[in-house]
């Protein structure tokens, strides 16, 4: 972290989408926990946090393919490929260890990943199609894996479905994992050339070619992080679940993406941060999670989701364009 | 001067497409690729099984993509635009939803009809007025509203189905005409696409589509209302789901609330394959209803020859990334080609 | 004297139809800040194109401290040390300062490879001391006005170690105070011994920045000189000089009545007041430089963007127009500036484009689509204007900047306007389609028809109209008689130092 004097980093926090989307949460969680004591329990709190620990994986990949002006819509389908693949392995050889399915996995999503890349940067097909290609063909390729049956919790090892829930310093596995996925991510993102070209590349191509940023290169990058985290995540998946189905993860693309609707990633790209995607996915944990508290059935769910995205996307909108307009109006009187 | 020989070049070069180039010029062409596929396929599946060149099962192959179809259609003028609505299939399940409803409170067939346009087109509207209204991207406003939708109606309706509609209702998505083997619901799309080419290709609405397509600021200099029409475009796909809910809940007579989950893709998908482009500004609704009937037949091909279902997904899938690269390497081929024509004179 | 630091000689630069630059040169040494002068037009943004490397050269000479270079792109010039400001274009908004100086050579710890945050912020702020600049690092850049993006822009060249800073139009959007901030940080430049190329129209900027100056007209080098030993008015001749009459259609105004007036129209942050009168078979000339809101004024009038101050009558009703569609349906066409995004479909047919703007007009009931009353009626303008095409089926991307413009005007003839305005109609195209399009707006003034030209370049501007709206910055600075008036007196108010000396006096 680069040092700054106390008074500039209140200024630039305060800036910030993140420091605005804390407030909210806690805003948000004063009048439920006055509502409900046991909510802010150190026991929900870790329900709420293993809930969102694989969303939060996901939805670090779709943020840097976001950042990069694209979109991922595959990631679903490449975490239903992968879990079915590290289900399938742990039932016909119970002899590999956990994290040697979770490297498999990462390494199968890594390879769906570059397809994704090399067809977007090389094909110069747009990424939503590119993507809209590939989740029916990775979706497709589990069942051909599969052949349409599904690994359920008895034919897979304890030792498998138990590694997300066993827990080191009183912390889950799945947790520490989520950790140091973010943690990894955001010196990536912070202090490593690659990391910031990324940034370049969504906000301002032709500026990022003048200064020699190597743009399919990038693009190619940002898909082999989300494909490399939905591998993971999906070796996760079938561990937690206890089972692989081969419908497994559909439209949870659309949860990624709202994640980083909420964390305040611009759908133009350049713009965005990690620490806001994480606490985009928190959010969305706290208010399903809420939901029973004030009395409404799960199943409002989705619409709450979809009135907070709707909201977000309109309050960012509006303040981008009071912003500008104000600049536009400094210029002549 | 350089004008004039450039002019004169150029002409020369009309001259040389003898018929060897002009047929090299059509079979490029996307549409013309379409339909050689679709009889490629028609002649596979008919060589492998004979149940499939039999008219009847044709006929009632249809039912299973007659809905989707026809929501491919109004889906053309919104990717015409440069814009994307991922909400349509929570619209139809919201609709659906205030089918079945109502239909349990004892509404008339009419009725229900109307209710069910009116929730679609409404649905549509909302979209349109906050894509353009606010000046958001079509992706990210309709992804908020996918879960609005369908969180209305999952809200509503939780894990409960509404399965008593009144007499008659399936006749529509489940009779033929009678004394023919020809379904009602194939009918109407048929009707609808030849209605939809008609607009898209003769009518002023569908020639400003293609100018806002291209460029939607020279369309807003020659006077084109860029705004209203992407608004439309939205509305009149809403008023389609509204139609497509009547449809499905008449097919299945029961509505849940995941129903048509999962068409949103499924759609667009038709639309690109079809010839559509992404960015806007080019395709046909013929091509669309080759890519419709192409993907229709495959997927009850497959089921005869005892592929899974999901298998085709990636056949799907497959050809939706072929039909972008095919262009654009055929483009680079006819690139190239006349590079080389230009140089040996 | 010292050596050159670059020496351009012969450059050539052909596009198809049209020599943007005709065996030019130009000389440039080691701390001195030297203007490029001309007209719009002139070739001077094709020069600084070539010097960065977006454009290669049809051929000439280019030398860089002795040695003979070629760019292949922009990054080769960038590496060679000449370095261009250019507006907003090359910055990102939701990046830091430091961020945007250090973007695609970060710094970084030599052993971990981890970006060395603080070191780059240090920099920054040294650089930014050096510059004297009040300008936090860490701010991200769309919280900047222009004025400070400028400045960044101008410390990012710093942190590359140019050798030729090439500034064009820098303070175009600048206020006074702005102007000052920058010209230290030009004269600090110049005594650290780099070269500027400075390109403006501002005489009061040349004089007080400037030491050498170069001249070009119409792609071809004129003079240069040492600004302390020239006038203003040598170099307004050399930027004009040349005859005007000749070259432009005869025209003997036959003024209708009175059938738009504009009084007090602006729009915040584009123009201020604009007031002015038209009428039936007049020309009015809008003449301004780069930036000076002339667009952007007839913009407004069209109805593509809104006033935020001011009334308008048509033929004396009052008229405010929500939209190009009801400017048009009362009789006003718009030839827009920029042929290839606002003219033109490129991606569809002539003859698409051309009946556009009247295909309800063409259509069954205003809804159905007749192609043989559309063919015919696109035959007929496109005759009108001779347009050279294999057909009209060709998409309007295939034909020449030229053609192009003649279907642009064909498609608004169509639409029998009443008020026609032209924004910069003869830019970028050769010289026979130039005549045929001033012999085409003096045929339509003659018609009866009011006619708004907005030119950059003074000759035509002087050559067409009746009278000359002249604006700078935004405000309307004359409104003058065409048939009295000396182009040395539009290009005074066009720079406004009459205004000037007037608001001094």
């Amino acid at each position: 972290m680069p040092e700054h004097a106390p008074s500039s980093l209140l200024k630039k926090a305060l800036e910030r989408r993140e420091l605005t989307l804390m407030l909210l949460l806690v805003v948000l969680l004063v009048p439920i926990t006055i509502r409900s004591p046991q909510f802010l329990s150190a026991e929900n709190i870790n329900r709420i946090l293993n809930d969102m620990a694989i969303l939060s994986i996901v939805a670090i990949g779709m943020f840097y393919v976001i950042l990069s002006n694209g979109i991922d819509l595959s990631v679903g389908s490449i975490i239903a490929f992968t879990g079915m693949a590290c289900g399938m392995i742990n039932e016909s050889h119970p002899s590999v260890s956990p994290l040697v399915l979770l490297l498999v996995g990462m390494l199968i999503g890594l390879l769906m990943g570059l397809l994704n890349g090399v067809l977007v940067a090389y094909g110069k097909i747009p990424p939503i199609i590119t993507t809209l290609g590939t989740v029916n063909i990775y979706r497709g390729l589990t069942f051909v894996l599969s052949k349409g049956t599904w690994v359920t919790a008895h034919e897979m090892t304890p030792s498998y479905i138990g590694f997300p829930r066993t827990t080191f310093l009183g912390i889950s596995y799945l947790l520490w994992i989520a950790f140091v996925v973010i943690a990894v991510f955001y010196y990536f993102s912070r202090f490593t050339r690659t990391g910031r070209e990324v940034y370049a590349i969504g906000g301002n191509p032709t500026a990022a070619k003048f200064v020699g940023v190597n743009e399919n290169r990038v693009r190619v990058v940002v898909f082999l992080i989300s494909g490399t985290l939905c591998g993971l995540a999906g070796a996760l998946w079938t561990a937690r679940y206890a089972s692989a189905v081969n419908e497994m993860a559909t439209g949870f693309e659309m949860q990624a993406v709202a994640a980083c609707v909420l964390g305040g990633v611009n759908f133009s790209g350049g713009a965005g941060g990690i620490i806001g995607v994480v606490l985009g996915t928190l959010f969305l944990g706290v208010v399903t999670n809420a939901l029973p508290v004030v009395y409404l059935s799960v199943f409002w769910q989705t619409l709450v989701q979809g009135l907070i995205i709707l909201i977000a996307l309109a309050l960012n909108t509006l303040s981008d364009q009071r912003k500008s307009a104000k600049l536009l109006a400094q210029r002549r009187g | 001067m350089a004008e004039k020989q450039d002019f004169i070049a150029k002409s020369r070069l009309i001259n040389e497409m003898s018929i060897k180039n002009r047929l090299i010029e059509f079979f490029t062409k996307w549409e013309v690729i379409l339909v050689i596929i679709f009889t490629l396929m028609f002649v596979f599946f008919t060589n492998r099984t004979p149940y499939f060149l039999d008219w009847f099962n044709l006929m009632n192959a249809t039912f299973q993509f007659s809905e989707k179809a026809i929501m491919a259609l109004p889906m053309i003028f919104i990717i015409m635009c440069g814009d994307i609505d991922i909400s349509i299939a929570s619209i139809i399940a919201l609709c659906a939803y205030a089918v079945g409803n109502a239909a349990q409170g004892g509404a008339s067939i009419p009725s229900l009809l109307l209710i069910s346009l009116l929730v679609g087109t409404l649905a549509g509207l909302f979209n349109g007025v906050m894509i353009t209204g606010l000046n958001m991207p079509a992706i990210a406003v309709t992804l908020a509203t996918q879960s609005i939708y369908r969180g209305i109606s999952i809200g509503l309706l939780g894990d409960q189905a509404r399965t008593s509609f009144p007499e008659g209702f399936g006749v529509f998505g489940q009779e033929f005409i009678p004394n023919t083997i020809i379904p009602y619901e194939f009918v109407l799309y048929l009707a609808l696409m030849l209605l939809f080419a008609f607009i898209l290709h003769k009518t002023t609405y569908g020639r400003r589509l293609y100018a806002i397509g291209n460029s939607a600021e020279a369309a807003r200099f020659s006077g084109v209302n860029v705004k209203l029409t992407r608004i439309i475009n939205f509305t009149i796909t809403g008023f389609f789901c509204g139609l497509t809910a009547m449809l499905l809940a008449s097919r299945i007579l029961s509505v849940r609330s995941n129903i048509a989950t999962g068409w949103d893709l499924e759609i667009i998908t038709l639309v690109v394959l079809g010839g559509v482009s992404i960015t806007g500004g080019k395709g046909t609704v013929f091509g669309v209803f080759i890519g419709s009937l192409l993907v229709g037949y495959l997927k009850f091909g497959m089921g005869l020859l005892k592929f899974s279902g999901t298998l085709m997904t990636i056949v799907i899938g497959s050809l939706l990334i072929i039909a972008v690269l095919l262009p654009r390497l055929l483009d680079l081929y006819k690139a190239n080609r006349k590079l080389r024509l230009q140089a040996q004179h | 004297m010292p050596d050159a630091l670059l020496e351009v000689t012969n450059l050539t630069k052909i596009f198809p139809g049209i020599r943007a630059l005709d065996d030019v040169k130009l000389t440039l040494r080691s701390g001195e800040v030297h203007a490029l002068i001309g007209e719009n037009g002139a070739g001077k943004s094709t020069l600084v194109k070539i010097l960065t490397g977006v454009y290669i050269p049809t051929h000439g000479n280019i030398v860089l401290e002795g040695k003979e270079i070629f760019f292949k792109n922009a990054i080769e010039a960038q590496q060679a040390g000449i370095v261009a400001i250019h507006q907003e274009a090359s910055m990102f908004p939701e990046l830091s300062v430091t961020e945007n100086i250090f973007m695609g050579h970060h710094l970084r710890n030599p052993k971990t490879k981890k970006l060395d945050w603080k070191a780059m912020t240090e920099q920054t702020k040294a650089l930014l001391g050096r510059m004297q600049l009040d300008i936090d690092p860490d701010t991200l850049v769309k919280n900047l006005s222009v004025a400070k993006r400028h400045m960044v822009e101008i410390t990012k060249a710093l942190s590359l170690d140019a050798k030729l800073v090439i500034m064009d139009e820098p303070t175009s959007a600048l206020t006074g105070r702005e102007v000052e901030d920058l010209f230290r940080i030009v004269r600090s430049l110049k005594e650290s011994g780099k070269a500027i190329l400075f390109i403006s129209h501002k005489f009061d900027e040349i004089f007080s920045i400037c030491d050498y100056y170069t001249v070009y007209r119409d792609g071809q080098y004129i003079g240069e000189g040492k600004v302390a030993e020239s006038t203003e008015d040598q170099i307004i001749n050399m930027m004009i000089g040349r005859s005007i009459d000749q070259l432009y259609p005869e025209h003997a105004p036959v003024w209708g009545k009175e059938i738009l007036k504009v009084e007090k129209l602006s729009q915040l942050g584009a123009f201020k007041h604009i007031s002015f009168t038209l009428h039936e078979g007049e020309i009015l000339g809008v003449f301004g430089l780069v930036g000076a809101g002339r667009s952007e004024v007839v913009r407004t009038i069209f109805g593509i963007d809104k006033a935020s101050e001011g009334t308008m009558y048509l033929e004396g009703k009052a008229f405010m127009p929500k939209g190009a569609k009801e400017s048009m349906r009362k009789g006003i066409a718009l030839v827009p500036e920029d042929r290839q995004k606002q003219g033109l479909v490129l991606k569809m047919s002539l003859t698409h484009n051309i009946s556009l703007p009247v295909l309800k007009l063409l259509s069954f009931k205003g809804l159905i689509t007749r192609s043989k009353e559309e063919k015919s009626y696109v035959l007929e303008h496109g005759k009108q204007m001779e347009i050279k095409a294999a057909g009209y089926h060709v998409d309007a991307e295939t034909l020449s900047g030229g053609n192009q413009q003649k279907v642009v005007l064909a498609k608004w003839i169509g639409t029998k306007p009443k008020i026609l305005i032209l924004d910069e109609p003869t830019k970028g195209i050769d010289v026979a389609t130039k005549a045929a399009v001033h012999q085409f707006i003096c045929d339509m003034a003659a018609k009866g028809v009011a006619v708004i030209l907005i030119s950059s370049e003074l000759p035509e501007i002087m050559g067409m109209s009746d009278r000359i709206l002249v604006m700078h910055e935004g405000c309307q600075t004359a409104i003058l008689d065409a048939r009295t008036c000396t182009a040395e007196t539009v290009m005074r108010y066009a720079i406004a130092t009459v205004a000037q000396e007037a608001s001094h006096a």
